[in-house]
Order: structure tokens, then C-alpha cells, then sequence
């Protein structure tokens, strides 16, 4: 048994400190090129990164050990999450509707299609949009191989987005006010209370170190909407990533009605270091990155996986991407953002999102990344 | 000697500083001084940042 009382070697001592002195310079590098907001929105990211990356928690994994184990201790988690930033994102949104927008959304054909599509990937990479980059950033070579098709279909899902959008979409239902907090507050105990009752009796227990990352995650994403006016996200950057690599490249944006909008041809334009989502995306790569290295976590080998497994990573990163743009979000902007600021097509996502993984976690075997 | 998770995670990070050092080859470079508050939360500004939940027009 290892001595966790004892002294780090000196070595691991300045390693640790060097790792330290680069985030913090980085920060503050950013802050100084860019502007105090931005410098603040990589630190959030990259406490999301050593959040999720330290105290293990995610949304893939989770969601795969209800549907295999019926472990609900992950969901649990990340329902607590949802609950505490609803609590102050909703009256927030409510005080201060001009200053803060919320993830908010239409329920449609494509969005419920997108959102199962997504729930099948995320088994198959076992990875979801902020999985994808901490797992990526900790050295996971399926996440890596995944993590650049992700953003190549994030950007083709928002070039066609309005296409599938004109497939048909219910008008916008957002729970908002106090009315609003009481039903998403109760939907969420509901939820919990199910899983609660499906668990297997002896999982039914969740581990401290769950319930403080689901009170950091909750507290960043917190910070995520005070500093920026809008809820956490993920696959918006990763799809502007893309975009600016194909105009780089000379393609001709204009016929997308997407990126062509205003907007979005002002952040085509604008540096990835004034975009929101950027920013915490390379926070939580970094972040990731940082705490493996930390735990001298880096030495582990490569596994060894058949063609068909990095063909499948290739495939499910870039529906990852595509499907989630569709679905407005991921497992961050759709699911977590999404209902924890009072948007319907939150809890709409989490259905189709769970059925498709229930779906994904039986093709993972068949595409050999994990043995049958 | 075998490829270890060292690699990878250094190509992570590699393709962070790849996106970051072509978009400032391409010209996008930030203006401190005309970033905006440190907090949006009352700031008097509307939220103008790009989400994956938002949809041009909306």
C-alpha cells in the first residue's frame, strides 16, 4: 500500500508547481491579450477540466453504468448539479433578462433525432461533448482521434441546421420564474427518485468525492453564466473551430444561413480568445491534461484496437458534432444547460439521449473498442 | 520503446495551440481594450456570445 502521508519526492514537487505557475500564467496571458472577462473564462474552464478530470466525473460513464450495472450513483450527481445551478440560473434569467440569456430551445423532429444520435455515440467513444476534451486532454487516444470530427461535424450540423429545423419545431416552452424553478426542481427529485427505485439495492450509495464535483461543477457553471451571460457550453466552439479552418482554407461560408448570420460572421472574424465556449473548451483540455500529469498519470501505454474501432471513433466524432448541433447541445448545452436555465428541449434531449444510449452501449463491443 | 498516454495528451494540447496559432496567422487578433466588463452580470450589456442552444434570428 502506498504511503499517501509521505512527502512527494522533490521532483514530483516542481513538476507539480511547474504545472501550477503554466496554468496560471497562461491565465493571465489571456487576460492581459484579451481582456480580464476572457482570462476569468479559461480559469472557469480549466476548473472544469480539473474538476471533471480529478474527482472523475462525467455524463458517458455514468449514464453506462445505470444501463449496465444499475449504479445510479453518476446521475445522481449530475442531477444534484442540474438542481443547484437552477436554483440561482433560473431567478437570475428572470432579474436580469437582458444581461443573461439562458440555453433555451425548440423541441422539433430533428432535435429529438439529433439527441438520440448523440446518446449512441457518446457509448461508442464513451465520451460526451465535455468528455470528449477531458478524456482527449488526459490522453485518451480515442477521444483524440474523435475530439477533430467532432468539431468538423459541429460545423457541418450548423451549416445545415436550418434545414432540419424547417422539418418542424414546437414553439420555444422555457419554465421561467418561481413557477418555473418549483417544476424543474421536482422534475429533477422525480428523476432522481426513479433512478433511486431502478438501482440494483447494493449500488444504491454515492461517493463523497461525486457530491463535491457536483457542487464544483455546479459552482463553475454558475460562474460560467455570471461572467460570460450564457450557460456553459461546448459544441458551438468546437464548430467555430472548424468553421474558421474552412475559411482559412478559402470555402465560401455564404451559403450557409448559419454561419453567415451576423453574428457568427463576427466571431468567424473576432479572435477564439474572445469567444466564450472556446475558452472553457481549451480550459477543460488543459485542465484535463494538467491533472493526469499531476498524478503522473502519462506513463500509461496505448491500448491496441482493431481498424474498426478507430473507424467507428471517426464516425462517432463526427455525429457527435453533427447530431448535437441539430439537437441545440450536448450533454453540457442541452442537457445540464439546458434544464438547469428552464428550457424544455432540456428534458426532451435527456429522453432521447438516454434511449440512444441504451442503444450505444450494446454496439460499443461490435466495433471492437471493448471485448464481447 | 511503446507510445504512452504522454503522446497523446501532448497532441491534445498541440491541437489547441495549432487552432490558436493559425487564427492569429489569420489575423484574428484580440483588443484588450475593447473587451467588455469582467462580468456580464451587470454589465448593462446584452449577452452576445455564441451557444449551442441558440439559433440565428431567435
Amino acid at each position: 500500500m502506498t504511503d499517501t502521508t509521505a512527502p512527494a519526492p522533490a521532483g514530483t514537487v516542481s513538476r507539480r508547481a511547474a504545472l501550477i505557475g503554466a496554468a496560471m500564467l497562461f491565465v493571465a496571458l489571456v487576460g492581459v491579450l484579451a481582456g480580464a472577462r476572457y482570462g476569468l473564462l479559461l480559469a472557469i474552464g480549466l476548473g472544469f477540466g480539473i474538476t471533471l478530470e480529478g474527482l472523475r466525473f462525467g455524463f458517458a460513464g455514468p449514464w453506462r453504468a445505470m444501463i449496465l450495472r444499475r449504479d445510479p450513483a453518476g446521475i445522481i450527481a449530475q442531477l444534484c448539479a442540474i438542481a443547484i445551478v437552477a436554483v440561482v440560473a433560473i431567478p437570475l434569467l428572470a432579474a436580469n433578462p437582458g444581461e443573461l440569456a439562458g440555453a433555451h430551445a425548440p423541441v422539433g423532429l430533428a432535435m429529438v433525432g439529433g439527441a438520440f444520435v448523440f446518446g449512441i455515440c457518446m457509448q461508442i467513444v464513451l465520451g460526451c461533448g465535455s468528455g470528449t476534451l477531458v478524456n482527449a486532454g488526459s490522453g485518451n487516444p480515442v477521444s483524440l482521434v474523435a475530439l477533430p470530427f467532432f468539431a468538423i461535424g459541429s460545423f457541418a450540423g450548423a451549416y445545415h441546421l436550418f434545414w432540419w429545423t424547417d422539418l418542424g419545431s414546437a414553439p420555444l416552452v422555457v419554465l421561467s420564474g418561481t413557477g418555473g424553478l418549483a417544476v424543474t426542481l421536482a422534475a429533477l427529485a422525480a428523476v432522481a427518485a426513479f433512478v433511486w427505485w431502478r438501482a440494483a439495492p447494493e449500488n444504491r450509495r454515492v461517493a463523497p468525492r461525486l457530491w463535491l464535483a457536483a457542487a464544483l461543477v455546479a459552482a463553475l457553471a454558475i460562474g460560467n453564466l455570471v461572467v460570460a451571460g450564457q450557460p456553459w457550453g461546448v459544441v458551438y466552439g468546437l464548430g467555430l473551430w472548424a468553421a474558421k479552418g474552412a475559411s482559412l482554407m478559402g470555402a465560401d461560408l455564404a451559403g450557409s444561413a448559419f454561419w453567415s448570420a451576423a453574428g457568427n460572421q463576427d466571431r468567424l472574424a473576432a479572435s477564439v480568445l474572445t469567444d466564450v465556449t472556446s475558452l472553457t473548451n481549451i480550459g477543460i483540455i488543459a485542465g484535463a491534461a494538467l491533472v493526469a500529469s499531476w498524478r503522473a498519470g502519462l506513463g500509461q501505454g496505448l491500448p491496441r484496437l482493431p481498424a474498426r474501432a478507430w473507424a467507428a471513433a471517426v464516425v462517432a466524432g463526427f455525429l457527435l458534432g453533427y447530431s448535437s448541433r441539430l439537437a441545440f447541445g450536448c450533454n453540457v448545452g442541452a442537457f445540464f444547460s439546458g434544464i438547469s436555465t428552464g428550457s424544455l428541449h432540456g428534458w426532451v434531449w435527456f429522453l432521447a439521449a438516454f434511449a440512444g444510449a441504451v442503444l450505444g452501449v450494446r454496439l460499443r463491443p461490435h466495433l471492437g473498442l471493448e471485448a464481447r | 520503446m511503446a507510445p504512452t498516454r504522454r503522446l497523446t495528451a501532448g497532441l491534445a494540447l498541440a491541437l489547441v495551440a495549432t487552432v490558436l496559432l493559425l487564427d492569429l496567422a489569420a489575423g484574428s487578433v484580440p483588443n484588450p481594450y475593447r473587451a467588455p466588463a469582467l462580468l456580464a452580470l451587470g454589465s448593462g450589456q446584452v449577452a452576445s456570445g455564441g451557444h449551442c442552444a441558440a439559433l440565428p434570428g431567435n
